[in-house]
């Protein structure tokens, strides 16, 4: 696993970031009860897992700390690391996936990248954001379970569909070297 | 003394590539010299300019054979700031070179890095917007930029620190006429001022040779094909054969059956000596005749007292009306920032207007979506990156066709066809992102001419193309034009694309109409001319040098004779 | 797309301040109204960050909208709070005073209401931080100060890239959305739940492949121009940090100290008025 970090990577963190923040009001309701599919969280992954650990982190911790204050006013803290959380974890196999290299093509990797996905999301909504919210708010166990439990949902979900799929698309067209002739 | 660039026996394969883009260069460019180079889109000029400022192979891996030294040195051994030292660029792409918050920032960015004191950076963006004109905007966020103006801050972006080689790639893309000549006299500044070494590469010929250069390289297919002085060069055939455009005025002599030498000095229409071809050209005027004005037709789109801004208090657009009739080919023309694009979003409905109407055959468009206006009118966007939306050539292309569910079998044909007129047929299985500029360009037309649509509107459909493939897709657009009484609004800079392919010019100048009329009267108009930043053809200073009284006759005969000629060879061809 | 807080040229003290000085603020007071829920600090708090709003000079319209937003989901939480848990109050001060029952396990308890309150508050306390953060400060400035105070360059010009984009970003996915609208892509509100998904994949998708193009492109250009050449950069936005900002930040960290001292006087984070 390499964690360079060099201009690239610095503008990866601010364009993700941006990406992330601009996309923070899309959301797409789903047939479960209070449950919104946010495809910035798909994005988030899709960089994490192609630019690697630092940038997924940051991303998510940045994107969503802006994105709260720009849009919703205020910082829920307890929900800006869970977000970082989940981009450091994907990101730290972005190796293993190899998404720029066409590796994200095969069953092996597209496999890990949810098996890790669900994996951290689950940690992160279910367990440390409660956590922090108890420490932070001091607000219910049960209420903060289930909004855990919403977010968890939602997550999975829409990295599981958007995310592979981004992962997939941009693996197909980093384009395999030595492939491109002009046909006739 | 010895060459700041030179290449020798130099080629370059992209990492996606099977073929060498580049094959076997050599290449000599001494210090201080200006060096134009020109080639077909997609030839591999860009490719090598990013061998020069070190992007390749350092951003784009690939196989290199041969050498190359900058300065004497192997740019391996200085990395990409090393080279950064020696060389400046003007990207192609002038979108993703603006990386400050707000123009004085971008511009100051090379500074920045250099830890230039803050008082000395205010004196020098200053200075250098001053240069380019862009002092008004220096606290305006990219964003707010028009195409042209965009250009303009990433060329004070390169000229704020003393580099020995300045790189342009295609400065004049995006520019109006005269903010191009004020370009290139800018570049020629430069190099007098600090004798920079400049290369410059550049579609519109005869723009680039407003002020001498020392050599022009031609590239052809990955190749030097020559590297001769412009003379030298003009008088050939190389450059039709490449089939890049010659500057009009030769093309005309040549027509003329005049045969120049180089000797002649045929660089500028101002300097050239033109006695021993006059009489020739005015033989020629009166053998031949112009093609006949259109009869009137149904207006099809009709905007009345328009106004439109952005930001409270910033009109953009005021009190625009014009009429556009059924199977007409009008161009809208005017210079940066005038708001040509912003009108063509207005009538796409991508932004409410804030006063006024815009009626299509008669009915007012206000309540339509912009799918249901999207299903009569077909807008080529000024910057294909915003249109381009599939992975791939051919699924783009296809895209409009699938959601209108259109059968398989026609969108393959329908595709496949209209890929070969825009010369993307070798290329659709390719990825968009292994295309050049001007490919990607040639896409998104691509993508809306295949829908056919009722009124089709492109934001300057010839940037960064060659005169080829930009000759293919107009005369593609005057057939659908006739036949299927297509209406075609062309926004554009190329004076000559809107001489020779409308009927009509709609004149814009800061956010005003200013006239309404044929090209030719356009153009002749000193008061309009200037107000909106036009420039008239060399064919107006040739008639005039041979003593033709009515230019404008002159210039409608040659583009007549051009097409019939043209006409002539496609017979020839099959 | 909506309308969202950005910085707005004036001249205020506070616009004057230095942009560290204010995140320095901005984070030490969140800080502090996370981990109090004592109600005198709270109120405190709330007073001083609406004078400071005030002296802000910000307009209703800059900030409005995204406060009536605010104001929904924080009533939304204080409801869903009570819905889980109407004895929470109870939990924390220990006493239970019944105003009036409403049905089943669902009283409304004196302590309930205090809880809950309190709740409110701290949303109050950090809202104005916010806006005042977002709209008073100069981004670019703010990169330069960021990097002032010893933080890498990087970190500030990631951050500066970010604000950069983000109205880019937005305002090309309006493009790429009418792009797509004018060629034929219905991306009405009331399509089935795959269809949205699939709307939003159909924008997402170019988004993500020209921000991909364009992170080589920024990144290409930036090294042009000799972006990390040097371990050090000037920058064209710079200010000096003054007086003001000394004094701002000093005042900050003892305030801080002094809130979080009375909180946790008497062991708990909770002012009780109730034994
Ligand atoms: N990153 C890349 N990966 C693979 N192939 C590429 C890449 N960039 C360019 N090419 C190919 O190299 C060839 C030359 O590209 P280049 O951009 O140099 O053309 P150009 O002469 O600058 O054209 P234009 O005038 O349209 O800009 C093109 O056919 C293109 O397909
Ligand atoms: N999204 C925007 N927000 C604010 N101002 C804008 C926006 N887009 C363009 N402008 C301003 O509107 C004016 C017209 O822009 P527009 O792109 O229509 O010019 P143009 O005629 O197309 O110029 P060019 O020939 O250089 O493309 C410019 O001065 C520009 O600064
Ligand atoms: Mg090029
Ligand atoms: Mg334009």
């Amino acid at each position: 696993m390499k964690f360079k970090f060099g201009i690239k990577e610095v503008v990866a963190i601010g364009i993700g970031t941006a990406l992330f923040v601009a996309l923070t009001e899309i959301q797409i309701p789903t047939p479960i009860p209070n449950t919104y599919l946010q495809p910035r969280m798909a994005v988030m992954a899709f960089l994490a897992a192609v630019f690697g650990p630092v940038v997924g982190g940051v991303v998510g911790i940045l994107g969503h700390a802006l994105g709260d204050a720009m849009f919703y006013g205020s910082v829920w803290w307890s929900w800006v690391f869970p977000d970082g959380l989940v981009g450091l974890v994907i990101g730290l196999f972005a190796a293993k996936y190899a998404v720029k290299e066409g590796g994200f093509t095969s069953t092996k990797a597209i496999v890990l990248f949810n098996v890790v996905q669900v994996a951290v999301n689950a940690a992160a909504w279910m367990l440390l954001a409660p956590a922090l919210d108890i420490l932070i708010y001091a607000e219910p166990m049960e209420k903060l379970l289930s909004q855990g439990a919403a977010a968890f949902l939602g997550n999975i979900l829409i990295i599981g569909i958007l995310g592979t799929l981004l992962c997939a698309g941009y693996s197909k067209i980093g384009a395999k070297s030595s492939s491109l002739t002009k046909e006739d | 003394m010895e060459p700041i660039i030179e290449f020798k026996d130099f080629s370059f394969k992209y990492r996606a590539q099977k073929e060498p883009t580049l094959r076997n260069i050599n290449l000599s460019i001494m210090s201080g010299e200006k060096v134009l180079i020109v080639g077909p889109s997609g030839s591999g000029k860009s490719t090598l300019a990013h061998c020069i400022n070190g992007l390749v192979p350092f951003s784009w891996s690939g196989e290199i054979t041969g050498s190359l030294r900058i300065a004497g040195k192997n740019p391996a051994d200085l990395g990409l700031f090393g080279l950064s030292k020696i060389v400046g660029t003007v990207l192609q792409d002038t979108d993703g070179q603006f990386i400050g918050l707000t123009v004085a920032e971008d511009i100051a960015f090379a500074l920045e890095n250099d830890m230039t004191p803050q008082e000395e950076m205010f004196r020098k963006v200053n200075e250098v917007a001053e240069m380019v004109d862009v002092k008004g905007l220096l606290d305006h966020a990219p964003r707010e930029l028009s195409g042209g103006q965009k250009q303009r801050v990433s060329m004070a972006g390169v000229m704020v620190d003393d580099v020995k080689i300045l790189l342009f790639d295609e400065p004049l893309a995006n520019l109006d006429p005269a903010t191009g000549k004020r370009a290139i006299a800018m570049i020629d500044q430069i190099r007098e001022k600090r004798n920079t070494t400049i290369v410059i590469i550049e579609h519109r010929l005869e723009d680039a040779l407003y002020r001498d250069v020392d050599r022009i390289i031609v590239v052809g297919d990955g190749r030097i094909v020559t590297d001769t002085t412009p003379d030298e060069l003009l008088c050939g055939d190389i450059l039709n054969r490449q089939g890049i455009r010659e500057p009009l005025y030769v093309t005309a002599i040549k027509h003329a059956g005049g045969k120049i030498s180089p000797k002649d000095k045929p660089q500028h229409i101002e300097s050239m000596h033109l006695e021993p071809y006059a009489q020739k050209v005015r033989e020629w005027f009166d053998r031949t005749e112009a093609k006949k004005p259109k009869a009137d037709t149904p207006s099809v789109l009709k905007v009345e007292d328009l106004y439109f801004s952005y930001v409270e208090g910033r009109p953009i657009l005021q009190h625009i009306h014009f009429d556009i009739h059924k199977g007409e080919m009008v161009s809208i023309v005017g210079k940066n920032g005038a708001g040509k694009s912003t009108l063509s979003n207005l009538i796409c409905g991508f932004y409410e207007p804030t006063r006024g109407r815009i009626l299509l055959n008669g009915q007012d468009m206000a309540p339509l979506s912009i799918k249901e206006r999207g299903e009569k009118i077909g807008l080529v966007m000024q910057s294909p990156n915003q249109m381009i939306s599939k992975p791939m050539i051919f699924e783009e292309v296809a895209l409009g066709l699938q959601v209108r569910g259109v059968s398989q079998e026609e969108i393959g044909e329908r595709v496949n066809e209209t890929l070969k007129i825009c010369g993307l047929y070798p290329f659709r299985n390719w990825p968009v992102s292994a295309l050049s500029f001007g490919q990607k360009k040639r896409v998104s037309i691509a993508s809306i001419l295949v829908m056919k649509p009722e009124v089709l509107i492109l934001d300057e459909p010839t940037a960064g193309q060659d005169y080829r493939h930009y000759t293919e897709i107009m005369e593609f657009l005057k057939e659908i034009n006739e036949n299927s009484g297509i209406t075609i609004i062309m926004i554009t800079h190329d004076m000559h694309l809107m001489l020779e392919y409308t009927d009509r010019a709609i004149v814009i100048a800061d956010g005003h109409l200013i006239a309404d009329d044929t090209p030719a009267k356009v153009l002749t108009n000193e008061t309009i001319a200037d107000k909106a930043y036009l420039k008239k053809t060399s064919l107006y200073d040739l008639a005039l040098d041979c003593q033709i009284e009515d230019p404008s006759e002159f210039v409608e005969r040659f583009i007549a004779y051009e097409r019939e000629k043209r006409g002539k060879e496609d017979q020839g061809n099959g | 797309m909506a309308k969202i807080l950005s910085y707005e040229e004036k001249d205020t003290w506070i616009h004057r301040l230095s942009g560290v000085t204010k995140l320095i603020f901005f984070l030490l007071w969140c800080l502090t109204s996370m981990l109090t829920y004592d109600t005198r600090v709270l109120v405190v708090m709330l007073i001083f960050s609406l004078v400071v709003f005030k002296i802000s000079k910000t307009r209703w319209s800059q900030v409005g909208a995204v406060f009536k937003l605010v104001m929904v989901f924080l009533a939304f939480n204080v409801f869903a709070i009570y819905l889980f848990s109407p004895d929470q109050g109870t939990a924390i001060y220990g006493t239970r005073t019944v105003l009036f029952h409403i049905a089943g396990r669902y009283d409304v308890t004196l302590e309930q209401l205090f809880y809950e309150l309190n709740v409110v508050i701290k949303y109050f306390t950090i809202i104005p931080a916010v806006f005042m953060f977002l709209v008073t400060t100069n981004p670019s400035e703010f990169a330069a100060s960021m990097n002032k105070v010893g933080i890498s360059y990087n970190v500030g010009y990631a951050i500066s890239i970010a604000l950069r984009y983000i109205p880019d970003v937005q305002s090309e996915f309006t493009k790429i959305k009418h792009a797509q609208e004018a060629r034929g892509i219905e991306m009405s509100g009331k399509a089935s739940f795959i269809n949205r998904i699939k709307n939003t994949a159909a924008i997402i998708f170019p988004l993500i492949f020209s921000s991909m193009d364009r992170i080589d492109v920024v990144s290409n250009a930036m090294e042009l121009r000799g972006y990390g050449k040097h371990k050090k950069r000037t920058w064209y936005m710079e200010k000096k940090l003054l007086r003001n900002d000394y004094l701002t930040i000093g005042f900050t960290m003892l305030f801080t100290a002094a809130a979080l001292l009375i909180t946790f006087a008497d062991g708990s984070r909770f002012y009780n008025p109730f034994v």
